[in-house]
Formats: structure tokens, sequence, C-alpha cells
């Protein structure tokens, strides 16, 4: 439940408000950063089915 | 680390980009992409003319941890440096210079990049040439940028070393070993480093003295710069020649490096011979821009080498 403020507590600041721009700018790097984790997870399942080479497929069904 | 602050906090471009406003692009800038496309062909070199056969899914991966490695190297050398890039005209529009990346986000993004390289090459290739690529990035940072660059005229002789490293990196990512015919590649990188930095330093002779960097040109003056650059070239066109004569190469590449290296002789005695004026600095510009033509001229006939015989 939220907390109600008493009438004498002090104001709390606001934080860092972010511009405009830097909201464009944390946004593209985001994208940017899960970009390359995507790519990453890619890599890694494509490398190991190239490592383990053909014989992936052949296994009793 | 370097002390950036003074002259970083007085531009306005710092107070209007604080820590976290960097875009992608100035993370990307931070990597050196010029140099990074100059490792990755020659690191492809190595990769091609390797004996053993490599999945090119494996060597793309090998390939891509070699350039990110590179790139990693160059944001931790623009996070050391970045006081000397502020006050140097070639530089000083870099990422943290101009305000757009904070030291301590260059610094973590290129230890994070260091380590995924490494790790990544190691995991997923094999680890000598992760080790390999570690000593280089280490070489480059440490070596390089903290210890020779500020404190020796031979900063660029024995640091050259680090951008000799990637063709055998890569060699030893397709073998798992390190021939002799890539010690060749990392000796012609080495020897071709000299003639071609000190020719950029003695037309930018001032910029180095004004940034305290003891190049050549600051500590010995120009004349004894320009005798190093001709006994260097001397050196690296037979040098050049050597993979043909050892049998390595073929006599296309022996014809392409012996025409080139006529060239990077001619042009050395040309910077020697010519001393004082615009013709002294269009020679070095002249020696400068033919050298990087030159190495690029030797390994893309060692890569068309590796597919067509008798090149």
């Amino acid at each position: 439940m939220a907390k109600v403020k008493g009438p004498t507590e002090p104001e709390r600041p606001d934080g860092v408000v972010l511009s405009e721009e830097q909201r464009r700018r944390r946004r593209a790097r985001s994208i940017a950063i899960a970009s390359v984790l995507g790519f990453l997870v890619l890599l890694f399942y494509v490398v190991t089915i190239v490592k383990l080479g053909p014989n992936v497929l052949n296994r009793p069904l | 680390m370097s002390d950036v602050s003074v002259s970083m906090d007085k531009s306005p471009a710092a107070a209007e980009f604080a820590e976290g406003m960097a875009s992608p692009g100035d993370f990307l800038a931070l990597l050196k992409p010029r140099v990074m496309s100059l490792v990755v062909f020659t690191a492809l070199v190595g990769l091609v003319r390797a004996p053993d056969h490599v999945h090119p899914v494996i060597a793309f991966t090998a390939l891509l941890c070699i350039a990110v490695g590179a790139g990693a190297a160059g944001a931790l050398n623009m996070w050391w440096d970045a006081d000397i890039d502020a006050v140097m005209s070639r530089t000083r529009r870099r990422p943290i210079p101009s305000g757009r990346v904070t030291p301590r986000e260059a610094l973590a993004f290129g230890l994070t990049l260091s380590f995924f390289s490494v790790g990544v090459l190691g995991l997923l290739v094999n680890v000598l040439s992760a080790a390999l690529l570690a000593f280089t990035i280490f070489f480059y940072v440490v070596i390089y940028t903290m210890w020779l660059k500020r404190s020796t005229p031979q900063n660029i002789v024995i640091g050259g070393a680090a951008g000799a490293f990637p063709p055998m990196v890569a060699w030893a990512a397709a073998s798992g070993s390190v021939g002799m015919e890539s010690l060749l590649l990392v000796a012609i990188i080495f020897f071709w480093t000299p003639p071609h930095f000190w020719a950029l330093a003695l037309f930018r002779a001032e910029d180095y003295a004004r940034a305290g960097v003891p190049m050549l040109p600051v500590t010995a003056g120009a004349d004894e710069t320009r005798r190093q650059i001709l006994l260097y070239t001397l050196f690296l066109a037979p040098l050049a020649v050597s993979p043909t004569l050892l049998g390595y190469a073929g006599l296309g590449y022996g014809i392409v490096a012996s025409v080139t290296g006529l060239g990077m002789v001619w042009l050395a005695y040309q910077v020697y011979r010519i001393r004082t004026g615009d013709a002294a600095v269009k020679a070095s510009r002249r020696l400068f821009g033919f050298s990087i033509l030159y190495l690029f001229l030797l390994f893309a006939t060692l890569l068309v080498g590796a597919f067509v015989p008798g090149i």
C-alpha cells in the first residue's frame, strides 16, 4: 500500500530527469546491447551444432 | 589513469553529455574501426594461409573475437591516452576528449570486451589463440600505451608488435599452433610499423611535442628519423619478399613484394633526401600513404595466393 505523506515530511527530490535526447540515446544503447546479446546466443548455438558435426542427427528414435 | 578531468570539465559538450549519455556510435568509435579493419584483414590472411582446414563458422568466430579484442585494446588505449588525445589535432574529436563518453564508461567498455573476446575465443575456437589474443591486448594496453608510449622514442618499434600479432592469433585459431609462415607475417608488419608511423610523426611532430609524446622526430630530430626510416625500409623490403624465397608463397607474391618494396625504398630515400620545406612534408605524406597501400597489397596477394596456385 502506498505510504501517505504527512504534512511535516520534507519534499522528496524528483531524482534524475532525462531529457528527450537522453531518453533516445539510452533506448538506442539498450537496443544495441540486446542485439549483441541475441547475436551471442545465436553464435553459441550455431558453433555448438558445428562442433557436434553431422552426427548430431544420427540418434536412435 | 591519466588526468583528463581538467580539459573535459571545461568543455560545454562534457556538461551536456554526462555519464550514460553516449550513443552506440560513440562506443563504436572507441573501437578504432579503421585500425580494426586492418587487423581483420591481416588476421583473415593468417586464417586462410594456415595449413589446416577450418569450418567457416569457426573462422568467422575467430575473426570476430580478434576484431573485438583489437577494438577493446583501442578503447582502453583511448581511456588511458585521453589527456594527450585532447591536445592533439588528429585525436581531439575522439569520444572521450570531446566529452561524449566518460573515461569510466570507456574503461568498463574496454575491459568487458577484452574479457568477452578472449573468453569466447577460448571457449569456441581454442585456448592457444585465446592466450595469444589476451597477450596481444595486454601488450598493446600495458606495455605500449601505459609504459612505452610516454617513456621512449622506441615506443612504436616495440609496441608495433601488438599490431603485428593478429595474423599469428588467426593462424593459431585455425591450426592450434604457431607456424613459421605466421611468424614471417608478424615480422613483416613489425618492421613495416616504424617507417609507417615515423613518416606520420615527421609531419605531425608539433602535435606530438605539444602532447609530450617522445616520438623519434621530437627527441632525436627529423634527420635522425629520416635515417631510421630508410634503414628500416631497407630491411623491410627484402623481408617482405622472403615468403616467396622460403617457399611459403608463389612467384606472383614475390613479384608484387619486389615491385612495391622498391617503391617503398624509393619513397623512403626521397624522405631521407628532401629535408626542408613543403617538399619534405610532401615526401613524408607520400611515404605514409604508400606504406598503407604497400601492406594492403602484400596481404591481399597472400590472400589471393591461398586460393590461386602460383600466386
